[in-house]
């Protein structure tokens, strides 16, 4: 694709995704390859088949879960670098969720840095974003349109708490759907901070989150052991409790358990209106684990690239907007879940 | 005005009446009744006067947030809804503001809209600032008349009714007509005394549900009575008081429009409330509903019109006569009564050819078989089917179960070809929803009908992702896709027209079913439209009543 010259030794754009010529690597191929350097442990970045994998000390335990122990897998702490063919490859927090990164390449004192997925909101449950000066950035763009301006996270809680409150009134359930890896871990650990550690005695999981959970642990983020609803006894009183689940559980008869429950969904996409009444929730909290418009346009300022790639979301818009502002952007594609995926963001 | 807020809140992320319901309620009780009279005048379809118009949110929006306008407009085609847009992409910076929704309407809203020019943008934008994101929201939606919420008036009159201990019924005919938003109107609706004070009034209509399965399920043909089905407007002509009130089923009062109509209820005694259906009518047939639109669309009804377009009330059913309410008798009984009442005011009979004022025929038979058959002559007689009413049915308030069934004549279908699509509004606002559809002529495919609905929500999920891998074209929010999906329309009607491009216009286009077992090149022809067009009268439109 159309790659200008200058970065072409530093990073490509390939039908398997981007490629570093001078290493000789992808990062996040969407094709098996040889060398695949991982950003982090969510399915549309991490994906099976690849001869070795490449990612952070803290993304192992989640990448093993998702590819299987089997594979060939070595890490870097964070800020740690080594060298792949002629290129220096550093790994830096995205803060997008536990063990996931920035990928720096240095070739020839050129620099490269590809963001991944990320966020600049603190989550207790995953390392902060960094800036990385570099003369390339590419840019995810998930919620790259100005109207997704993210709340302060404890405003979005106290919403949370408000309605979990409400339905306990009312002796119903609560369940509140994220996604399984890194929302969900997220939210209970912001749960348990604001409500208490006492809290985690009405806090459930569904099966799917089980596995992540313990991944979490091992890799020593302080998180309950919460037990998995499908485990407690057939006549367990559900009202008052809280039981996370992934969103495919809406429609799911997993739901039938909770005699009368109140559904809501913490995603980014909440922030849409259509989105919300499509879901057919009771209630929608907007909570993301992406940079939203204005954490984007500062992730670019701070990174301070002479120039930018836009990946998947809103590419041409926000490579356009970057343009028009003095800083020469393009847009490039990826099969990325983009803006497809609602349960995820 | 935060408690006006929270209410559209919590309609508007629930589906659940039940939860609607309590919303509804738990407003009512902690509202002053001057907001309850607002918020009944919004939640009813009412709007501001005058509205801002969106033009001036746009430049609002853009001036405020710094956004250059094709941002804005890329923003906008995703987002689907301009009031959203305008109150997300700007910040909330000043003093949260705390007024009651009258005093925000009156000293708020109210002064925004009767400004203008740069002014009016300037106190947006200042309006703007002190609001949070969903009250921004609201406010838009109030402001440029757009305001809806997931609250039918049937499920607002409930709530009232819940709220005030007033039976439900007595509040439905209290709401009817038009609502001002003022302590007047609360006193009114909250009146203790049951006799109301407003003569106008018309009762809250009873409607019929299409039949699902098939019509033996019903019974015996003996216990219905089977009238024509027409397609013009539902009415209620009141008398009462020496003066005759014609009110549409959507409340609002035709007065004026139909002089002949108004003339020959002359007659009737003060007292007197008939159910009907308003037809243009000329000979022995209804014109057709475009022809009825010439006579909507004029307050002043000119000669010329009056002679080309003439009007009949067609009456249904008897509510009132003699100032006593009927609903509760069975309709056998109103029937019989509305046959004398007409008889012994116009010396009207059971007669289709009769004048101005008539009485629906009965469509006799003594098998559901004789009723298909006389069914099937329906769109040689200008009708759109059957109507079947249990004779034992009170005249019920709302789209009652049970008692009255529409039977329509099956639709019309065709398949056709997906040209272009474009994305929905409200709660498909982010999806592809709405398609324009093509069928083939020497050669090429010619665009012939839009359609929103019919397709179920993983179908439209499909459908969108379809759409957005094989756009090949854009033309603003229009998205030309490739000439490739087939799909089922079914339609009610076809004829000829001289505003669209294919010379024919389809009436009620909707989807049926997505035909992926046919390619593009097996989709129906103008032609077979064409054909269809010969039992049809002349003129159309696209515009419907129900």
């Amino acid at each position: 694709m159309n790659a200008p010259p200058r970065f072409r030794r530093l990073l490509e754009c390939t039908p398997r995704g981007l490629y570093c010529p001078a290493g000789d690597f992808y990062i996040d191929p969407w094709h098996p390859v040889d060398r695949a350097v991982i950003t982090h442990a969510h399915s549309d970045h991490a994906r099976w088949g690849s001869q070795s994998y490449l990612a952070t000390d803290s993304c192992r335990a989640l990448l093993l879960l998702r590819l299987g122990s089997n594979i060939q897998l070595e890490t870097l702490a964070y800020g740690q670098s080594t060298k792949i063919g002629s290129a220096r490859v550093s790994l830096h927090p995205a803060g997008h969720v536990l063990g996931s990164s920035q990928v720096r390449i240095e070739v020839d004192g050129a620099v490269a840095v590809v963001s991944g997925d990320y966020k600049r909101q603190a989550d207790p449950t995953c390392e902060s974003w960094e800036p990385v000066p570099c003369h390339l950035y590419v840019t995810e763009s998930t919620f790259g349109l100005p109207v997704f301006r993210w709340q302060e996270t404890d405003h979005v809680i106290g919403d949370v708490l408000q309605w979990w409150a409400k339905n306990r009134a009312e002796k119903r359930t609560s369940v509140l759907l994220a996604y399984a890896v890194g929302k969900s871990q997220r939210l209970i650990a912001e749960i348990l901070n604001v409500a208490g550690k006492q809290a985690a005695a009405d806090l459930y999981v569904h099966g799917a989150l089980v596995g992540p959970n313990n991944a979490y642990r091992t890799t020593g983020v302080e998180l309950p052991d919460l037990p998995s609803a499908a485990s407690m006894p057939r006549d367990h009183d559900w009202s008052g409790a809280l039981i996370l689940a992934p969103p495919s559980a809406q429609n799911s008869p997993w739901l039938d358990r909770f005699r009368d429950a109140s559904i809501a969904m913490a995603s980014g996409w909440m922030a849409i209106r259509g989105t919300r009444r499509r879901r057919a929730m009771d209630r929608g909290f907007v909570l993301s684990d992406h940079a939203d418009w204005n954490d984007l346009k500062c992730s670019i300022e701070e990174s301070n690239p002479e120039e930018l790639w836009v990946t998947h979301g809103f590419a041409k818009t926000l490579a356009r907007y970057q343009t028009e502002l003095g800083r020469p952007s393009i847009a490039i594609d990826t099969r990325f879940a983009g803006d497809d995926e609602e349960a995820k963001a | 005005m935060n408690d006006f807020v929270e209410l559209f809140r919590g309609l508007d992320e629930t589906t659940s009446t039940n939860a609607k319901l309590a919303a509804l309620v738990h407003y009512f009780q902690q509202a002053p009744h001057e907001d309850i009279a607002h918020a009944i005048y919004f939640m009813s379809g009412n709007k501001l006067t005058p509205t801002v118009p969106t033009r001036v949110l746009r430049t609002a929006a853009m001036k405020a947030s710094g956004i250059p306008e094709w941002l804005f407009e890329e923003t906008y085609e995703w987002v689907g809804d301009l009031a959203e847009t305008t109150a997300a992409i700007v910040d909330g910076k000043g003093v949260p503001v705390n007024s009651t929704l009258s005093d925000w309407i009156e000293r708020t809203l109210q002064p925004i809209a009767r400004s203008s020019g740069d002014q009016q943008v300037d106190m947006l934008i200042d309006a703007w600032s002190c609001l949070t994101s969903v009250q921004r929201f609201v406010m838009n939606k109030l402001i440029t008349g757009s305001f809806r919420v997931g609250v039918s008036q049937k499920l607002l009159t409930r709530g009232i009714s819940q709220w005030s201990k007033i039976p439900n019924e007595t509040i439905a005919h209290r709401m009817m007509g038009r609502w001002e938003p003022s302590l007047a109107s609360m006193n009114r609706l909250l009146n203790a005394d049951a006799r109301d004070s407003d003569i106008s009034r018309p009762y809250p209509f009873c409607l019929a549900h299409p039949i699902a399965g098939d019509v033996m399920s019903l019974g015996a043909p003996s216990d219905y009575l089977a009238e024509w089905k027409w397609d013009g407007i539902r009415a209620q002509l009141v008398r009462r008081n020496n003066t005759t009130y014609l009110w549409s089923r959507g409340e609002e009062s035709l007065q004026g429009g139909f002089p002949e109509i108004e003339t020959a209820s002359e007659v009737l005694t003060d007292g007197t409330v008939l159910d009907g259906e308003i037809l243009a009518w000329t000979k022995d047939r209804p014109m057709t509903f475009a022809d009825l639109q010439k006579r909507i669309q004029r307050k002043r009804v000119g000669p010329k019109l009056l002679r080309d377009c003439p009007v009949v009330f067609i009456a249904y059913d008897l509510l009132e006569s003699n100032g006593e309410d009927l609903r509760s008798q069975p309709l056998a009984e109103r029937r019989r009564l509305l046959d004398s009442v007409m008889q012994a005011s116009i010396g009207c009979r059971d007669d289709a050819s009769a004048g101005t004022l008539r009485v629906s025929p009965s469509v006799p038979a003594d098998s559901w078989d004789e009723l298909k058959a006389l069914r099937s002559q329906a769109r040689e007689r200008g009708s759109e089917g059957l109507m079947l009413k249990r004779l034992d049915s009170p005249y019920g308030v709302g789209r009652i179960t049970g008692f009255w069934w529409k039977w329509k004549l099956d639709p019309y279908s065709i398949d056709a070809v997906m040209l272009y699509a474009q994305r929905g509004h409200g709660r498909r606002a982010t999806l592809f929803t709405d398609y324009t559809f093509g069928v083939w002529h020497e050669g090429s495919l010619v665009p012939f009908a839009k359609a929103y609905s019919g397709l179920t929500e993983e179908e439209i999920r499909v459908v969108d992702r379809w759409i957005r891998e094989n756009t090949i074209d854009k033309f603003g929010p229009v998205h030309a896709v490739r000439p490739e999906m087939v799909m089922e329309i079914a339609f009610e009607n076809v004829q000829p027209s001289t505003r669209h491009k294919s010379g024919i216009a389809v009436r009620f286009p909707r989807i049926s079913r997505i035909r992926s077992d046919k390619t593009a090149d097996q989709a129906d022809t103008l032609d077979v439209l064409r054909n269809r067009i010969a039992a049809a009268p002349e003129s159309i439109t696209n515009h419907h009543t129900e």
